[in-house]
């Protein structure tokens, strides 16, 4: 069912549509699938995504399994993907498992082991530098499949350098001969020519490694002579052989004989009445020119001829090189017959400037013309810029005919020139012009990347640069954290909707996509100065507003709007930094009593003090709270100073409450909304009317945020596991998470309560670990006689993702002989990740200097589609540190001991949960990505 | 090196392609209205090879499909040309009457 949807999403997409939403589903049925589904789902991935895409993370796994499987089938289709895309930071995972597939005893395992390689070869040449020695195994493999895939790495580190393979000219060479002389199974033959691709490949190797060096070109002179000879058959594909092999001879150390042998050739393509064959004549040509133009010679009729050619690439390809060899023909002629060409309508721009060229070159030899005066008289006016450049060069050069000999050498074709590529003659040019003031170069994806940030509406600093480093998409704008934008807009909307049944018609949006929205009625009061997040402003520009405003705040003299002002501003940014909700909530404290007064008058009115439960009472109370507060910003707007406060002191209750109880906030928040609707059968219901309502809801979004921002418990400890046993005594295992290390505690009892004698407890070395006893008492768990704790600190050397630590008790038996207990322990990289407790800016400097990133897309369920679950969920079971929550954006900080950190940005869109990580360690935030997807699947 | 594989109709709809390179979706949809139309615009007496921007096409019509390689500068075109019928012999090889269906042209 899945493989038929898989093969339509294909279809769709190859049709243009976008199908996105899919993939996840196709690197799904590669992991799970049967036989047939693994294959379309890694069908559809390789056609789905490309090298950088975040989810191709997910399939590594998926491919590492399968590389490893005994079933030929899927060890094929792993090859097969890796060969097709695989992301370049994950290699070193895959690459022992394709290296030890070289040796395989299946060719058709052998050939996709060397196409991975190829591949890698490709993305990362670096990576796969140690295996050189194996290629050439690959190539005298005794599977010609095996040898030609090896032929592609070849030929690719030949073009790199072909200096260090010339050693193999004779390998190469000798494969050739085979291939030609027809000693390849018949499988290969291609209308009864011998592997012609493979022979064309060989060529161009060969090419390569002769190019200026007259050693290695003598090695093949025989087994080129013999290929041209050999290409009499009259079809398609010993053409394109035989064009290979001309190509060949030309670019080697010249063999006088060889070359007039191919010129000879090429009569064959140019005479041919085949256009493709002409096309491909003509291109040899070119070759033939740039050596030795008198070889050419014998065909300058047909070339000539082939200037008045219906098509225009013949032509192209017949004006680059020949103007030169035109001996018999009048260059005057040939220069009237290019003008005709020239004036006429139907020749593309490009053939133009080819052929106004091809007259300038000829003019050097023509001296004086009247056509040239009249071509350049008349394209000196064409509105073609190029044309014009053209024509004003051949003028220039018409004029001054020393110049134009110096210029354009009859004797020399212009392979002889000397580019300066790097434009160093500009440089004074350059000084003198940054001298007075001009602004230095920019590249053009700079200045496009600088146009870009330009124009998004919101450039928050933290994100900034992320613009370069990944091709994000709009969807997932790292500019989408837009602090106060979503905070009364969508954000007002998912808490109204947690609050269940709040009104949301009304409710104004001060904060839309774009930023700051218009305000039409002023009376509200609440113009602040220049809206945050308004284009162009930086972050930086921002927070300082901030910082300015919550002085301001502080400050007991200020007029009734202006503290509403800030009221506003330090509500929608109360995120931003944990210090400034703190200094509001010390503030706050006074006030709130009032309030809590209010509301519990309230409270007894709806006949819902019975509620008796803390933590309910504590949600109705924040809630009563807000109405409070709503009720006095409607009706009063006097009491500003308090009207702030009142969101403070709820958060403050609200996580104190919760670390108390330590209850998960889904089931905190179905409290508050069941709660709530209770309390507005109260009369007081009008208070929620329209322009109090975003403030409101602001107000629970506060709250929620800062109950995050509270870290409930210092070092945490795992549940006590037993690791054995036996009948007399019992070892269980502790973890205790400290903030540097990861304490392990084993405590080894006795299950008769009587006392363990000569226990002693060793754990054997882990490569991967530091491991030291621990001294002193670091768990809240007696020491009696009947039971004595080992403790042992760990530090983590290298990086790991699962490994089992074991070791082994001793004790003495009363009979004396002791007995030997082994057991061992589980522990994941996760042990090493503590929370990292940063405030909100740090987070933004932090996040800009992190190299790598890592994007992935989760869908959550129901329960979790509020941003504050997921995060808990994140936060509980990965200790990862809840940084901040803006609207439908949260930040998380992590670090791997010792100092390894890592950021998490995540963001709730529909039922997904969009997640975008940052690290200075790629191999981490696989982990961690890897790790996320796990925890959100599974609660 | 070829960058990209398609199967285009008369009518400019794509029936397969493949690109080796990644192409956004939506470039992907105006690159091949583009190829097939200077395709089409070819007449019988024009090489089987066009210049697009940094490609090289090489086309192959057998009916009222075209196969279209896009390649860069350092290919073969005629290896790739019969590369292209090769690709159609083997589609026969697997799938019957292929060739019937294409008919003429080779």
């Amino acid at each position: 069912m899945m493989k038929e949807c898989m093969v339509r999403l294909i279809y769709c997409e190859m049709l243009g549509y976008d199908a996105s939403f899919g993939y996840i589903h196709a690197i799904k049925l590669a992991q799970q699938g049967n036989l047939l589904e693994k294959r379309v789902g890694y069908l559809a991935v390789s056609l789905f995504l490309h090298e950088s895409h975040e989810l191709l993370l997910l399939l590594v796994n998926t491919v590492v399994k399968d590389l490893q499987s005994t079933n030929l089938v899927e060890a094929c289709m792993a090859l097969t993907v890796v060969s097709q895309i695989f992301p370049r930071e994950m290699i070193p995972a895959v690459l022992p498992l394709i290296e030890d597939k070289l040796q395989h005893s299946k060719e058709i395992i052998r050939r996709k082991a060397v196409l991975a390689l190829y591949k890698f070869h490709l993305i990362a040449p670096n990576q796969v530098q140690h295996i050189h020695i194996k290629f050439r195994k690959a190539l005298c493999d005794r599977d010609v499949g095996v040898m030609a895939a090896s032929l592609h790495i070849y030929l690719r580190m030949i073009k790199e350098n072909s200096s260090g393979y010339k050693d193999l000219t004779g390998s190469f060479v000798t494969i050739l001969k085979q291939v030609v002389g027809g000693k390849l199974p018949v499988d290969f033959n291609y209308h009864s020519v011998p592997a012609p691709w493979l022979q064309i490949q060989l060529l161009r190797i060969l090419g390569l490694l002769g190019k200026d060096d007259q050693r290695t070109s003598e090695l093949m002179y025989d087994v080129l002579d013999e290929s041209l000879r050999r290409a009499e058959l009259n079809h398609n594909v010993t053409y394109a052989i035989l064009f290979e092999c001309v190509h060949t001879v030309y670019s080697i150390y010249p063999k006088a004989e060889l070359l007039e042998k191919a010129a000879k050739c090429i009569g064959k393509f140019v005479l041919s009445p085949k256009i493709n064959l002409k096309y491909l004549g003509l291109k040899a040509l070119t070759y033939v020119v740039q050596q030795d133009p008198s070889l050419a010679l014998q065909h300058q009729i047909t070339i000539i001829e082939c200037l008045d050619h219906p098509d225009p690439m013949i032509k192209r390809e017949v004006l680059g090189e020949y103007s030169y060899l035109l001996d018999k023909e009048k260059p005057e002629e040939v220069i009237s017959r290019l003008y005709k060409l020239l004036r006429n309508q139907s020749v593309s721009s490009e053939t133009k400037a080819w052929l106004i060229a091809a007259v300038t070159k000829l003019t050097a030899r023509a001296q004086a013309s009247d056509t040239v005066e009249r071509l350049i008289e008349e394209f000196s006016a064409s509105l073609d810029t190029c044309m014009r450049q053209h024509a004003f060069e051949l003028k220039h050069l018409h004029e001054n005919v020393a110049v134009m000999r110096s210029l354009l050498p009859v004797s020399k074709s212009c392979e002889d020139m000397v580019v300066d590529a790097s434009l160093s003659f500009l440089d004074g040019y350059v000084a003198e012009g940054l001298s007075q003031g001009a602004a230095p170069y920019k590249p053009h994806h700079q200045r496009q990347e600088e146009k870009l940030s330009q124009e998004k509406v919101l450039n928050f600093e933290p994100y900034g640069l992320s613009f370069s480093s990944s091709g994000f998409t709009g969807r997932q704008s790292p500019a989408g954290i837009s602090l106060g934008s979503d905070v009364s807009g969508n954000s007002a909307e998912t808490g109204l909707k947690e609050a269940n049944g709040l009104k949301l018609e009304g409710v104004k949006k001060l904060w839309g996509k774009e930023g700051y929205l218009p305000r039409k009625e002023s009376a509200a009061g609440q113009e602040v100065e220049a809206p945050p997040g308004a284009p162009g402003i930086s972050a930086s520009e921002n927070l300082d507003r901030v910082a300015a405003r919550r002085t301001q705040a502080q400050a007991l003299t200020q007029s009734k709007e202006e503290k509403e002002k800030q009221l506003l501003a330090s509500s929608l940014f109360v995120g931003l930094g944990s210090e400034s909700a703190i200094s509001l909530l010390g503030k706050a404290d006074t006030v709130s009593h009032k309030f809590r007064r209010k509301s519990k008058v309230k409270e007894a009115k709806s006949g819902e003090a019975s509620s008796a439960h803390n933590l309910t009472c504590s949600s109705l109370d924040s809630l009563s709270n807000t109405a409070c507060e709503d009720n006095a910003y409607l009706t009063t707007l006097q009491d500003g100073e308090d009207a702030k406060s009142k969101d403070f002191p709820l958060s403050s209750e609200l996580s104190d409450s919760e670390s108390l109880s330590e209850l998960p906030l889904a089931e905190k928040l179905s409290d508050f909304s069941l709660s709530a609707p209770s309390l507005f059968a109260d009369s007081d219901m009008e208070i929620f009317q329209p322009l109090s309502s975003a403030a409101a809801s602001v107000t629970t979004d506060t709250t929620s945020a800062s109950c995050f921002l509270e870290e409930t418990t210092e070092d945490t400890c795992s549940g006590c596991v037993e690791v054995c046993s036996d009948e007399t005594v019992s070892v269980s295992s502790y973890k205790l998470w400290k903030d540097d290390c990861l304490l392990m505690v084993w405590s080894v009892s006795s299950k008769s309560g009587s006392e363990v004698k000569g226990a002693n407890l060793d754990i054997f070395p882990a490569q991967n670990f530091k491991i030291s006893k621990h001294p002193g008492c670091c768990l809240p768990v007696t020491e009696a006689g009947s039971t004595r704790n080992f403790q042992y600190s760990l530090q983590m050397e290298k990086s790991f993702t699962e490994e089992n630590l074991s070791g082994f008790v001793n004790y003495q038996m009363v009979d004396t002989h002791s007995v030997q207990l082994e057991f061992s322990v589980n522990l994941s990289l996760l042990d090493f990740i503590r929370p990292l407790k940063i405030s909100t800016e740090d987070f933004g400097k932090l996040w800009l200097s992190f190299a790598n990133d890592v994007k992935q897309n989760i869908k959550i369920s129901e329960s979790q589609a509020a941003l504050p679950s997921a995060l808990k969920t994140l936060q509980q079971k990965l200790r990862l540190h809840v940084v901040d929550i803006q609207g439908d954006e949260g930040l998380l900080a992590c670090r791997l001991l010792p100092s390894t950190s890592s950021l998490l940005h995540c963001r709730v869109h529909g039922d997904g949960l969009a997640l975008w990580f940052r690290s200075s360690c790629p191999a981490l935030l696989d982990y961690l990505s890897c790790q996320c997807q796990k925890a959100m699947e599974g609660s | 090196m070829i960058k990209f594989f398609l199967m285009v109709n008369k009518q400019g709809q794509t029936r397969l392609s493949k690109y080796y390179e990644h192409v956004d979706i939506n470039r992907r949809t105006l690159l091949e209205t583009e190829v097939i139309k200077s395709c089409l615009s070819r007449s019988s007496e024009q090489c089987s090879f066009i210049e697009y921007k940094d490609f090289k096409l090489i086309y192959r019509q057998y009916a009222a499909l075209f196969i279209v390689v896009g390649v860069n500068d350092t290919e073969n075109e005629m290896a790739i040309y019969e590369f292209i019928h090769n690709f159609v012999e083997v589609l026969d090889e697997y799938f019957s009457r292929v060739v019937s269906l294409l008919t003429e042209e080779w």
